[in-house]
């Protein structure tokens, strides 16, 4: 008979965002237990993390063990004691041979087990090992640790409860409801069990909270916020999404500080006009059915005005000293501790920016880009840095370049974000990453494994995809010169960036990244001629000829140096390569593989090139070695891995 | 409607009738109820506690001169602390916003990850702020560690902030248009604290004397520490408490420093450095003083 099977375990409420995670290592937990069943469901809201299960025999299947006994030849008391340990006569041991002899044998039949008893065993400890970022204990210090206290277990296996303990909670058949609108004690059976939750404010599906909110934002007109979205629907076990508005008044302050509140402290979604303008309403999520009063929008509606206050404080404060006079301020700003104040690294990041071939403007960018550190709404919005400074460089009359500059220069933030919008931008947000990332390297503030305090792989990723997507035809070697350990960190992001964001081959990355990687606009050139001569019936079979080339010059330990002397070459395959070689040197491959490729490979077919001739081998390395050195300037071509 | 100090009595009786010793504020200057002595020091070792208390406590940075409709420089928190924390302490503290008429069917509740710390104290926990309707009304803490030690039994904390919870129960947009009680407002009782602990705070504080308070504090606090002797038959007699006075005094300080832009962000580890590290010594050396106190008690018995 095959069983269903159904474990809630009831916490109070667990970070939305480590649930989905949860989740996943249940079930992984749920599969290494080894107990057969046919399909698994996982769900969750913020107390509870339920994993459903069809088709569980009752029992593990029987099986046999086999006790190996004395020899065959052995002494009959011998024999007999084995059969006696076994508990049968000594005529029930059946016999068997293997290499060394005949042997005599218990076959011993184990009836398999209840899969109740496996799971009442296994429970606990698959609970425990559900894993969180973080971590805590309540029932004391040597207590067991879980993401937030467990206050109830439900675990059924059909109609039975499967009976286990976990601290001080046993495992049973009731249930919660929703904290307010539920009841606390429930009892639920395996089919009742969404419908009862359901009756009580509760439900189960993260999707289908997901739908309940949604079809409700876009009547709403709220701006799309897949990740808001997200953090709602396991914040709640009942949504119900309600629209506020706030005073016109307040959209004189600028959008970005409005929406930053909004989101970022109220977690409320932003609402369009119909010209898709901000309006001056929200959309808030309640984890509550109705608001027939209007409790829930006043109560929202005035902390946001709150809040908003509290923006516009900050906004008129900091207007009374301009950013231009509060660059000296930055001497008491530490960058950090071995690396000096922010005064020091703008002044850095100014001379930068004029290496970079930055113009004044980008130099004035530069020297106002940290001002915005010293202002009172960034030190309560510290997620808008760059964006405030930018807004108060734009009111306090700065240049467009300057104030986008500005505006822009913590861009791009993560692979999938867009680099800052002009020239300018580009150089002094090069100018601010280029120099954490030098100065962090020149006192040992190197990232190991997951350790990354200085987000150092972001800066060096935002280096690469700044100088590839803004066309710095720049050496970028010589801006991290001198230092090693930097240059293999940039070279590693390089391989990242191409390999990962832009989908090259990883053989064409390293083919075309051997020949050089200093210039990434020409990098990137290069890459896309290899991707491009890839689709060359003629261009693997060349390459599998460089990598030959490539092979018989280490064995050789071919030096490189000499000339071809060409009296020295025989009529024939090697002479027609020599004569193919220099008909087409100094032109693109894409223009001469075809004819290329046929020469090389009836050079390898006909010509021996470790001839017996001590000159004519040298000679005919000579040959290959110039031939490899021509056509690596775009990639070193026996990287590329091939099937020949 | 409830005046404010009505919300006062109703929490504190609500919390007395669970077992709760109703304590005054302690009376040296702190920046949370946390710093207070009955739950820093209590939170520590094995013996069950339960306490609930008004705190006034000092933000010197976040005074705006009493015209900010929303931070002060002296909030009131109430403070209870439950330990061991009981199964039921989440229903508990839903019982406390029935209590204070807040009808939790018509309103919308969420508890939000928020997890505490305190680096001067070498404390934190795992926790949530409990938003109503949008605001933070408590912060709610389960302690993990204090004074740098794991705790024996894991206390629940639970912070009110009253003037927010008044605020919104008055339907004010402004903490100074709170009734306190009839006849007086938030800001007939508090709005001259506020206006001249900034003019302080921000403008006339004495850096240097400041400075050498903190360095008198901070030695007067070492001085005993390093007197304690854990071996002494006398040790129970041994003033730990005062010497916690002296680590509350550094914290406050620092606080008014750091509000007179006194102190660079590198110099701040550094401070705070300097206060952890006599409120360590200080929670080190009193579950030494209390474990052997409990151990001779037993022995009496």
């Amino acid at each position: 008979m095959s069983l269903p099977f159904l474990l809630e375990v009831g916490t109070e409420e667990i970070p939305d965002w480590m649930i989905p995670g949860a989740l996943e290592s249940l079930h992984l937990l749920f599969e290494k237990a080894e107990i057969p069943h046919e399909t698994v469901r996982l769900d969750a809201t913020p107390r509870r993390l339920v994993l459903r299960a069809e088709g569980l025999p009752e029992r593990q299947a029987d099986r046999e063990e086999r006790i190996l006994g004395p020899a065959k030849s052995a002494p009959a008391q011998a024999v007999a004691g084995f059969a006696r340990k076994q508990g049968v006569k000594p005529e029930d041991l059946a016999t068997e041979s293997n290499s060394k002899g005949e042997y005599y044998v218990f076959v011993k039949k184990v009836a398999g087990r209840a899969t109740k008893d496996i799971l009442a065993e296994s429970l606990a400890g698959m609970v425990l090992q559900i894993y969180f970022p973080k971590s805590m204990y309540w029932t004391g210090k040597s207590g067991p640790r879980f993401i937030r206290p467990i206050r109830w277990i439900v675990a059924l296996l059909g109609d039975e409860i499967v009976p286990f303990e976990l601290a001080g909670v046993r495992s049973g058949a009731l249930s919660a409801g929703h904290r307010r609108l539920g009841s606390p004690e429930i009892a639920v059976t395996i089919e009742d069990y969404d419908q009862r939750l359901r009756d009580h404010y509760v439900i189960l599906s993260a999707e289908e909270r997901r739908q309940r909110i949604s079809k409700d934002l876009s009547t709403m007109r709220a701006k799309a916020d897949p990740a808001l979205l997200e953090t709602l629907v396991y914040i709640t076990e009942y949504p119900t999404p309600i629209c506020g508005s706030f005073d016109p008044q307040y959209l004189e302050l600028p959008e970005e500080v409005l929406v930053t509140v909004m989101r970022h402290h109220q977690k409320y979604f932003s609402v369009e006009d119909a010209q898709g303008k901000l309006a001056p309403k929200f959309v808030a999520v309640m984890n509550i059915d109705s608001d027939p009063e209007g409790f829930v929008r006043n109560g929202n509606e005035r902390v946001l005005r709150a809040r908003f206050n509290d923006a516009r404080f900050f906004w008129e404060t900091d207007q009374k000293k301009k950013l231009a006079d509060r660059v000296q301020d930055l001497a008491h700003v530490t960058f950090q501790a071995k690396l000096g104040s922010y005064l020091e690294k703008t002044e850095r990041m100014m001379a930068l920016a004029k290496d970079l071939g930055g113009d004044t403007r980008a130099v004035r960018a530069a020297e106002l880009s940290k001002c915005d550190l010293t202002t009172e709404l960034v030190k309560e919005f510290t997620e808008l840095q760059g964006v405030v400074g930018g807004l108060y460089a734009r009111v306090q009359g700065e240049a467009e370049p300057v104030w986008q500059a500005i505006y822009d220069h913590y861009k791009p933030e993560s692979m999938e974000d867009s680099i800052p919008r002009n020239r300018t931008g580009q150089i002094v947000a090069l100018a601010d990453k280029l120099d954490t990332l030098r100065g962090c390297f020149r006192v040992g503030l190197i990232p190991t494994g997951s350790r990354d305090p200085f987000a150092l792989r972001r800066a060096a990723q935002g280096v690469v995809k700044i100088m590839v997507e803004g066309k710095f035809d720049l050496p970028l070697a010589d801006l991290i010169a001198g230092d090693e350990a930097l240059q293999s960190f940039v070279e590693e992001r390089v391989r990242f960036y191409f390999k990962d964001a832009c989908g090259f081959k990883y053989d064409e990355v390293n083919a075309a990244m051997a020949a050089g990687w200093s210039n990434l606009v020409d990098l990137e050139a290069r890459l896309k001629r290899i991707q491009d001569l890839r689709s060359s019936p003629d261009f693997e079979p060349l390459a599998a000829s460089f990598k030959r080339i490539r092979n018989i010059l280490e064995q050789a330990k071919f030096t490189g140096e000499g000339s071809i002397d060409e009296s020295l070459l025989e009529t024939g395959p090697e002479r027609d390569l020599y004569d193919e070689y220099r008909r087409i040197a100094g032109q693109p491959i894409e223009a001469v593989i075809s004819q290329l490729r046929p020469k090389v490979d009836l050079f390898f077919d006909k010509v021996l090139v470790n001839a017996p001739d001590a000159l004519i081998r040298r000679n005919r390395l000579t040959l290959l070695n110039t031939l490899l050195k021509e056509f690596s300037t775009i990639a070193d071509f026996s990287q590329i891995v091939t099937n020949f | 409607m409830l005046s404010f100090q009505d919300i006062v009595f109703k929490l504190k009786q609500y919390w007395a009738e669970r077992g709760c010793i109703i304590q005054e504020p302690y009376d040296v200057e702190v920046g949370a109820g946390t710093m207070c002595p009955e739950t820093f020091l209590r939170v520590l070792g094995p013996q069950p506690y339960r306490v609930a208390y008004v705190q006034p406590s000092r933000r010197p940075a976040d005074g705006r001169y009493g015209d900010n409709p929303n931070r002060l420089f002296k909030h009131s928190q109430l403070q209870v602390i439950l330990k061991p924390s009981p199964e039921d302490v989440i229903e508990q503290y839903l019982g406390s916003l029935e209590a204070i008429g807040i009808d939790l069917r018509q309103h919308d509740l969420k508890f939000e990850e928020d997890n505490w710390e305190s680096p001067t104290l070498g404390a934190w926990g795992i926790g949530w702020q409990v938003m109503l309707d949008g605001l933070e009304i408590t912060q709610f803490t389960y302690f993990q560690q204090c004074g740098g030690i794991d705790l024996d039994l894991v206390p629940a904390e639970l912070t009110y902030g009253l003037e927010r919870i008044a605020a919104f129960l008055q339907v004010r947009d402004s903490v100074y248009d709170i009734e306190w009680t009839k006849g007086f407002s938030y800001r007939d009782v508090r709005y001259l604290d506020e206006l001249q602990y900034s003019v302080y705070n921000f403008e006339m504080a004495d850096i240097a004397t400041l400075w050498k308070l903190f360095e008198l504090h901070e030695g007067e606090a070492t001085r005993l520490l390093q007197a304690y002797d854990p071996k002494s038959p006398e040790k129970k007699r041994f003033p730990l408490l005062p010497a916690y006075d002296q680590v509350l005094k550094c914290s406050n300080i620092f606080n008014t420093l750091d509000s007179r832009g006194a102190i660079s962000v590198t110099e701040r580890v550094g401070v705070i450095q300097r206060v952890r590290k006599i409120a360590v010594g200080v929670a080190q050396t009193w579950l030494n003083q209390q474990q052997e106190a409990l151990v001779a008690e037993e022995v009496a018995r």
